[in-house]
């Protein structure tokens, strides 16, 4: 059987590609990855007018055959057929910014001379037209030697137009193809602006929005404060916006796991499917709201062109840890949930700047360990007033925020002197104009990132929760004995206390460990169950868990716990998009292993301090 | 390929903001190879009109330079490669 016939879509950055390939398959796409290397693959089918089913594949956007980062690489390899998983192109579409012809056209140039049948999408006209240039798709056809479609593709125009052409060309038989390319970009570059010149028809010049927006939203004082409120309001939304629907999700996993009960007799499986798997897998969905609501704002602020920005903001204070500023938005999303913020490290182009800023990225403090931070403040704290408005409180746990960030800007320092030397950490970026973009756009990639997130994730996260919930089931206990004592958790457990003894931690806190890989606020609920186990009596069973905490840790222990929270080991999502987004277990275990390291002496340090000062 | 000495030429980093100039000369070798070709892909070339337009809130870095139509955000120690030649108003 043969193929489908494949059609890529190439073009440069910006010149939008992306919502051109939306436009022409819907929703319907494939997003993966090309074998071998973090970049992605999104394909999508099309049905041709004739009936004909073809293979749409969006390729990596690049300015030219000669790749500056590995997504250039790939886009020149599919072209030239070699690209492993990949066959060759049997067409072409390019596309290109109709106000950025000066440059576009250098690639259109290069990628007509590969010999595919080709067709090119004249974008953003009306954009062109904003800024008051109008051109002649006529002029393009006759230099370029191939047929020209003016499109608007965010707003859906000109597509069938686009299909219209697809048709007529695939069509007609298939001629070969070049090998090889060998120009000279300086001599491609000024063919492209004779062809960008010829085809203006009128051009008035016009101060353009662009360039207005950009004056306020880049001043080097207003620039900053408007970020910063982009980020509040970005951040109240992740957390207010969500409570409902995470209170929806909480109460639908309870009444799954109430119905799981009901109708599975007492047994193991019981315990399996509700203890085990609702539980686990519970734990980790309740964050999608949050994860959707961060994805929203991420979405909307790269398709506005409003990211590239921020990056420009940010970028000399991120130079100064050798990331650069596109490093500034993931990290910050980052607060609240390491996973979406690992797999927005997409837009940054240099490999080592991108693997530094995954790596990193959990030691953000994620909103998973609020309620490890609320617990052991609200139980070891006093709730003293130091100022007008200023409570210990508060203050220990901003100190814990900001323990966060210094050591992740500290571990990126290190990271980039040390196993990521050398390489890029250059900024050059193009600014792009802002654009309003598409609901549909919006949704679609959210859609993708939600379906990468509880499929790939959620398979891990599934066979980690039976696996932990085996470990604390088996084997049974005898009448008379905890099953937490018995189990092989608890027997894991007493090995780790030994580990963990010097730093201050109690078996309590060695088995909550385990579980709290799952997700890092099961470590309260374990906690919790731990003691609910061991107290057979009533009334010890009402305390609040805060009281009892109070009762069988010393505040050192307590400190010791905090601290190491602020590094802990990573949750299971964290790991599992990591492996994904690095394409393999060699970085993940990096990253678990030099977050343990320090987690181990920030709790034994703080512990042994404490000790040392008599708390 | 290195343009004739131009004694009124000036780095790309000390243009003035909002000042116009010609691209003169580009030391290629003070670029690594990623670099270069980025600032090429940009369109930066011999006789190609610039303009500083905006500049990083911390420490005036990076740049946001227009080369032809396009935008683009560089730090101020690759503009430091860019020699120009400012146009007079």
């Amino acid at each position: 059987m043969n193929p489908l016939p494949l059609v890529a879509v190439a073009g440069s950055p910006n010149a939008g590609k992306s919502a051109l390939f939306n436009a022409l398959t819907g929703a319907r796409q494939k997003v993966g990855n090309y074998p071998g290397v973090t970049v992605e693959r999104k394909s999508g089918r099309l049905q041709l007018a004739d009936g004909r089913p073809l293979e749409l594949v969006d390729l990596p956007g690049a300015y030219s055959l000669e790749p500056a980062s590995p997504d250039e690489a790939v886009t020149r390899d599919v072209l030239l057929g070699q690209q492993k998983g990949e066959r060759q192109p049997d067409a072409l579409v390019i596309v290109l910014d109709a106000s950025n012809l000066d440059n576009h056209l250098r690639f259109a140039l290069q990628l007509i001379e590969l010999g595919l049948p080709t067709i090119v999408a004249l974008n953003m006209v009306d954009l062109a037209k904003r800024d008051g240039l109008e051109l002649d798709p006529s002029v393009l056809e006759r230099e370029l030697g191939v047929p020209v479609v003016e499109t608007v593709a965010v707003r859906r125009r000109g597509i069938s137009e686009l299909q219209g052409a697809l048709d007529d060309m695939l069509a007609a038989p298939r001629c070969g193809v070049h090998e090889s390319v060998k120009a000279d970009i300086i001599h491609l570059q000024r063919r492209a602006r004779e062809i960008a010149a010829a085809a203006v028809i009128r051009e008035t010049p016009v101060r353009r929005w662009t360039h207005r927006l950009d004056s306020v939203l880049l001043h080097p004082i207003m620039g900053p404060v408007i970020l910063a409120a982009i980020m509040f309001v970005m951040f109240q939304a992740v957390f207010a916006w969500s409570e409902t629907p995470v209170a929806w999700i909480e109460s639908g996993v309870a009444a799954l796991s109430g119905l799981a009960a009901q109708i599975i007799p007492s047994s193991l499986l019981r315990s399996m499917v509700v203890d085990g798997a609702i539980a686990g897998v519970g734990a980790v969905i309740t964050f999608l709201p949050q994860i959707l609501i961060l994805f929203f704002f991420i979405l909307l602020l790269e398709g506005t062109g409003y990211m590239v920005r921020a990056a420009f903001l940010m970028d000399r204070v991120m130079h100064g840890v050798g990331l650069s500023g596109r490093a500034f938005i993931p990290l910050l999303s980052s607060f609240a949930c390491a996973v979406p913020g690992i797999m927005a490290t997409r837009t940054i182009d240099d490999p080592k700047d991108r693997l530094t800023t995954i790596l990193v990225a959990p030691l953000m403090t994620c909103s998973a360990r609020l309620p490890v931070y609320t617990l052991i403040i609200a139980a070891f704290i006093p709730n003293t007033r130091l100022a007008w408005g200023v409570g210990l409180q508060g203050l220990v746990m901003f100190g814990l925020y900001v323990t966060g960030i210094a050591g992740a800007l500290l571990a990126a320092f290190v990271l980039r002197r040390g196993v990521l030397k050398g390489g890029g950490g250059g900024f050059m970026m193009e600014l792009p104009k802002y654009q309003w973009p598409a609901a549909k756009d919006v949704a679609i990639g959210l859609l993708t990132r939600v379906e990468i997130f509880l499929k790939r994730a959620g398979t891990i996260i599934l066979g980690t929760t039976i696996l932990l919930w085996a470990l604390a089931s088996f084997p049974q206990a005898r009448p008379g004995e905890s099953q937490v004592d018995a189990s092989i958790a608890g027997k894991i457990a007493s090995g780790i206390e030994v580990v963990v003894r010097p730093i201050g931690f109690n078996h309590d806190i060695a088995l909550a460990l385990l579980p709290a890989m799952a997700a890092r606020e099961v470590a309260v609920s374990a906690i919790a169950t731990v003691y609910s186990i061991d107290s057979s009596d009533e009334t010890a069973a009402a305390t609040k868990l805060e009281d009892r905490l109070q009762g069988r840790w010393s505040l050192a222990t307590a400190l010791a716990f905090l601290a190491w929270f602020v590094f802990a080991p990573q949750c299971i999502s964290t790991i599992a998009v990591t492996r994904r987004e690095t394409n393999g277990w060699k970085w993940p275990l990096f990253m678990v292993s030099y977050l343990f390291v320090l987690a181990y002496c920030a709790a034994g340090l703080t512990y042994w301090t404490a000790v040392s000062l008599g708390l | 390929m290195n343009a004739p000495f131009q004694p009124d030429s000036i780095s790309l980093d000390q243009l003035e903001l909002g000042a116009r100039a010609v691209v003169a000369a580009i030391d290629w070798q003070a670029l690594d190879s990623a670099e270069s070709s980025r600032l090429r892909h940009f369109g930066f070339d011999e006789g190609v009109t610039v303009e500083t337009l905006h500049l990083g809130p911390f420490g005036r870095d990076p740049l946001a330079v227009r080369v032809g139509r396009m935008t683009v955000a560089i730090r101020r120690k690759h503009a430091g490669a860019v020699r120009v030649v400012p146009t007079v108003k």
